[in-house]
């Protein structure tokens, strides 16, 4: 009796290793650490590769192709006239310098009004408020991206609420156009500029900060000194969404953009009524080597990791 | 911190004025909702419950809703896998090409949807001779949906460490037993933030979508755009949106409190 219930509690207290195929996978991965890493990139890999990355070189190659002119269709012509149009073409000089400058405001705004609202939350505001400030700026991203932009058509518009404001003061609003792009992407993105910028905030101690004050530093001093460059990738973080949804965007230009053209539209037409993907490859290698280039400089501040 | 009051105003002035700008457009948008202007013109003429109505009637807003929330779970579903794979990959091992292979995943969101759109729609059409599907819509969404499970995923392996997992091991559990009970409650709610924001990215996504939407594969973004310009749908896509609004508070307030009881002390 004794001895059957003290078999019963070794039993339970050391169950028998049974040979399954997965104890035997078991062991076999954690034997083969490279086994474990093979395991884990080849489907996502794979993946990305093929279905991205393929696409992606083929897009570009298409560049260096192009189309006939009777039929339509894509040509296997080795040629470097695309590029050519592109790089020369004053058109799309014009069309570039009108994309980075909009894409540059809409991220110096974004910075601007994220810094002081992402301190307020990380440093200032209580537990409680935080959260509820976490919440109010989390929303706006939940509602559509194109009913966000029509809102901005509304407001914008002769009859919009910002005319109905400023019609006392006898002041024009900005109408559909440049302007009024910039305004409706800044106010798009903010909501990913504030949220690293935010995190980052965070993770500098409060601790350091009073340090800084013990030792005689005034306010402004440690948040110049010891914030600033604490989260200086996060504001970099924050400024790559920015400036590159700006980049490729054509949906906004297209709906409060009045005639104004982004490299997004020249893209968007080359392909869509043009039907000429060779060009449209062409301009799209544009923003892919501004960002390239973006990606490029910032990584060395360690900003890809707070995204 | 220690701010004088005076500055402790300002900012909690700043941060309400940028949020009150921040509301304005979407209530504008509520407002439409309910006025008898097809034009959206302010102030709204007079007061009306048809586009409510009208809404939820519209068989092409329902059926674009049900496509999207398809193509929006399998799209999570991969990327989930896919994502969670990855970031293991990356935290757990050193080699050669590491940095390649973070830069990878976030190509597909850093470029210009235009780009992706346009890229797998050749692909797709050119050189696979497959045609557009709703499928076609959720190999693209999951693409570029892995960078959000990877962010949190990999944010929340670095905090973890691996002794949990070391300890477990040594008291004889093998690799499965391990992740699933061990390993995958820390992960839980990093993969639920992640699934979140990739639904999210893929349920309001429309240019990629555009490029790789079959004929007749209506998505909710694309149902808007096509309604947005014509007068008697335009305030059916303002209802669509409010309840959009409404309906999302409630997974932000679940990550919330799932962020809250992790939090550590700041």
């Amino acid at each position: 009796m004794t001895s059957d219930t003290t078999s019963r509690r070794d039993a339970a207290a050391v169950p028998p290793i049974r040979d399954t195929a997965a104890r035997r996978g078991s062991v076999f991965l954690s034997s083969h650490p490279r086994a474990r890493l093979w395991l884990l990139l080849s489907a996502p890999l794979t993946w990305l590769v093929v279905v991205y990355i393929v696409a992606l070189v083929a897009l570009l190659i298409t560049a260096f192709w192009k189309v006939d002119s009777f039929t339509g269709e894509i040509q296997i012509d080795w040629t470097l006239d695309n590029i050519v149009t592109v790089v020369t073409g004053s058109l799309y000089h014009v069309v570039t310098l009108r994309t980075l400058g909009v894409a540059l405001a809409v991220t110096i705004i974004d910075i601007a009004l994220a810094l002081p609202i992402a301190f307020y939350m990380a440093k200032v505001a209580s537990p409680r408020m935080q959260r509820i400030l976490v919440i109010a700026v989390l929303m706006p991203l939940w509602a559509s991206y194109l009913v966000k932009v029509y809102a901005w058509r509304s407001v914008l518009s002769g009859e919009g609420i910002l005319q109905w404001v400023l019609n006392p003061f006898g002041i024009e609003g900005p109408g559909y156009g440049i302007t009024a792009t910039i305004m409706t992407l800044s106010y798009l993105w903010l909501p990913y500029v504030i949220l690293p910028i935010y995190a980052g905030l965070e993770r500098v101690p409060d601790s350091l900060i009073e340090a800084s004050s013990d030792l005689g530093a005034k306010s402004w001093a440690s948040i110049r000194h010891i914030v600033f460059p604490m989260i200086l990738p996060a504001i970099i973080a924050g400024s790559i969404f920015s400036f590159c949804l700006s980049l490729g965007d054509y949906i906004t230009v297209n709906i409060v953009g009045g005639a104004s053209q982004m490299l997004g539209n020249l893209v968007y037409t080359n392909v869509g009524t043009a039907n000429n993907l060779p060009l449209a490859a062409a301009v799209a290698l544009i923003p892919i080597v501004i960002i390239f280039g973006y990606l490029f400089t910032v990584r060395r501040t360690g900003a890809l990791d707070n995204l | 911190m220690k701010l004088s009051r005076l500055s402790r105003g300002a900012l909690a002035t700043a941060t309400g004025v940028v949020l009150f700008l921040v509301y304005v457009p979407l209530m504008v948008v509520l407002v439409n909702s309910f006025s008898t202007s097809q034009s959206l013109s302010w102030p709204p003429p007079g007061f009306t419950l048809e586009w409510w109505g009208k809404a939820f009637q519209s068989q092409g807003a329902l059926e674009a809703v049900g496509t999207s929330l398809q193509v929006g779970v399998i799209a999570t579903a991969v990327a989930l896998i896919l994502g969670t794979a990855i970031s293991f990959a990356l935290q757990r091992f050193e080699f050669f090409g590491r940095d390649a292979i973070s830069l990878l995943v976030i190509l597909p969101i850093a470029l210009p949807g235009i780009i992706t759109g346009i890229a797998l729609n050749n692909f797709f059409r050119t050189i696979l001779g497959v045609p557009l599907s709703i499928w076609t819509i959720v190999i693209a969404h999951a693409t570029f949906c892995v960078v959000t499970v990877f962010n949190n995923v990999i944010a929340r392996l670095r905090r973890m460490g691996t002794s949990l997992e070391e300890a477990s091991a040594d008291l004889g559990a093998g690799v499965w037993t391990t992740f699933r009970l061990v390993t995958f409650p820390q992960l839980r709610s990093a993969l639920f933030a992640g699934g979140l924001l990739a639904f999210a990215l893929s349920f309001d996504e429309i240019i990629v979508t555009t490029f790789t939407a079959g004929v007749g594969v209506t998505t909710l973004p694309i149902f808007i755009l096509d309604n947005m310009f014509r007068p008697a749908q335009a305030p059916i896509v303002s209802v669509i949106a409010v309840v959009m609004i409404l309906v999302s508070i409630v997974p932000i307030w679940v990550a919330q409190r799932l962020a809250g009881n992790e939090k550590v002390l700041r």
